[in-house]
């Protein structure tokens, strides 16, 4: 067993897809672990709607349940014409929920632990939030970098930071997730570590092991909620983000 | 502002009766009631969770870091390609510390983002 922290997160081709230029695009073990995330969800989802009672049995209740949730959050945040927007945050929601949660399964690979998959989610929110808005408002949506009542002498000076700040969402959005799950499941490891050596020093070192596994223990139930907040809070930005797409600049 | 208003002409005049007494002692309250009640929720989150604090301390940082370096990065691009070394960098930099202020303030919700509320 590998004491290396970092060893989790190590990229493995299984076999090559495409070929693109010189580049060689290989079916990874992160590709695999998406792909299983994905089954998982449609089993899910399937299997909960397909009794359609009235009174829905506990797979029919939790599905339910996920839908209310990312619907509540929705309209909260952007509103009842948000809703339109709902396949694309529900599916976010529960594909970094489900990655997140499979992470945490020893021996499994998390997904989310690499920026390029979460940095490709971000802009994936923001090109959805730029194109919308343009589409929808026209020119009008870069009222958005130019609050009202501000004065004219100082406006160039605040269209700039509002660019600046918009531009820095993907990033400030992307790298939360990504560092979140990435400290956390280091963190996870090399507490594991500890135990694994202290184990083998004796009998003094058996009791001492004690303590790191104490604290694996209660990390575990830390990352959970972790695995669990990160989705949710990635979902909500998600829909403060499409709200500025819907009603920019009041 | 409407309540205060309406209460600074409501305290000038003397309480004659006592069913204005009592009408004036409800509402006082149910607006400490309304006072209270953000206030304890508030107070429920913080101590039920350390991690949804850390979740917002991780929050606020990122805000911070990410507005400095799409600054920098911005910067950086516009010197190379007008050929201005050093002044983007160093404007773009110090409006993209703007910018990472501005979006802590934004997520801390200390400035009111004009486009979430209308």
């Amino acid at each position: 067993m590998a004491t290396d922290p970092i060893h989790q997160f190590q990229i493995v081709n299984f076999f090559p897809v495409a070929k693109v230029g010189g580049t060689e695009i290989a079916f990874t073990n992160s590709a695999a672990f998406m792909v299983a995330a994905v089954v998982i969800i449609t089993a899910f989802l399937l299997a909960g709607a397909a009794s359609r009672a009235m009174v829905p049995g506990r797979l029919q209740s939790a599905a339910e349940l996920v839908y209310e949730f990312v619907a509540t959050t929705i309209r909260s945040t952007a509103g009842a014409e948000g809703m339109r927007f709902f396949p694309f945050v529900f599916t976010l929601f529960t594909f970094i929920l489900t990655v997140n949660l499979i992470g945490l399964i020893p021996y499994t690979f998390t997904v989310t632990s690499h920026i390029i998959v979460t940095l490709a989610l971000a802009l994936t929110v923001f090109f959805t939030v730029l194109i919308y808005g343009l589409y929808r408002h026209g020119l009008h949506f870069f009222g958005l970098f130019a609050p009202k009542g501000i004065p004219v002498y100082i406006l160039p000076l605040i269209v700039c930071i509002e660019i600046l700040s918009f531009l820095s969402r993907p990033i400030s959005h992307s790298v939360r997730l990504f560092a979140n799950m990435l400290a956390g499941h280091i963190t996870l490891k090399v507490f594991a570590s500890f135990i694994a050596m202290l184990g083998s020093a004796g009998i003094i070192g058996v009791a001492g092991a004690t303590l790191p596994l104490a604290l694996v223990i209660g990390l575990t139930a830390l990352e959970l909620l972790v695995a669990f907040l990160q989705a949710y809070v990635f979902a909500i930005l998600t829909c403060i983000y499409l709200n500025d797409a819907i009603h920019p600049g009041h | 502002m409407a309540d205060g208003t309406r209460d600074k002409g409501e305290r000038q005049e003397p309480p004659d009766d006592e069913a204005a007494l009592s009408a004036r002692l409800k509402r006082l309250g149910d607006r400490i009631a309304q006072a209270k009640e953000p206030s304890e929720r508030g107070d429920d989150t913080r101590q039920t969770t350390d991690a949804s604090g850390m979740a917002r301390g991780f929050r606020l940082s990122t805000e911070l870091v990410a507005g400095v370096l799409v600054g920098a990065g911005l910067g950086w691009l516009l010197d190379r390609w007008l050929g201005i070394s050093p002044w983007g960098l160093i404007v773009f930099l110090l409006l993209g510390f703007a910018a990472g202020v501005l979006n802590v303030m934004r997520a801390a919700g200390i400035v009111r983002d004009p486009t979430v509320n209308d």
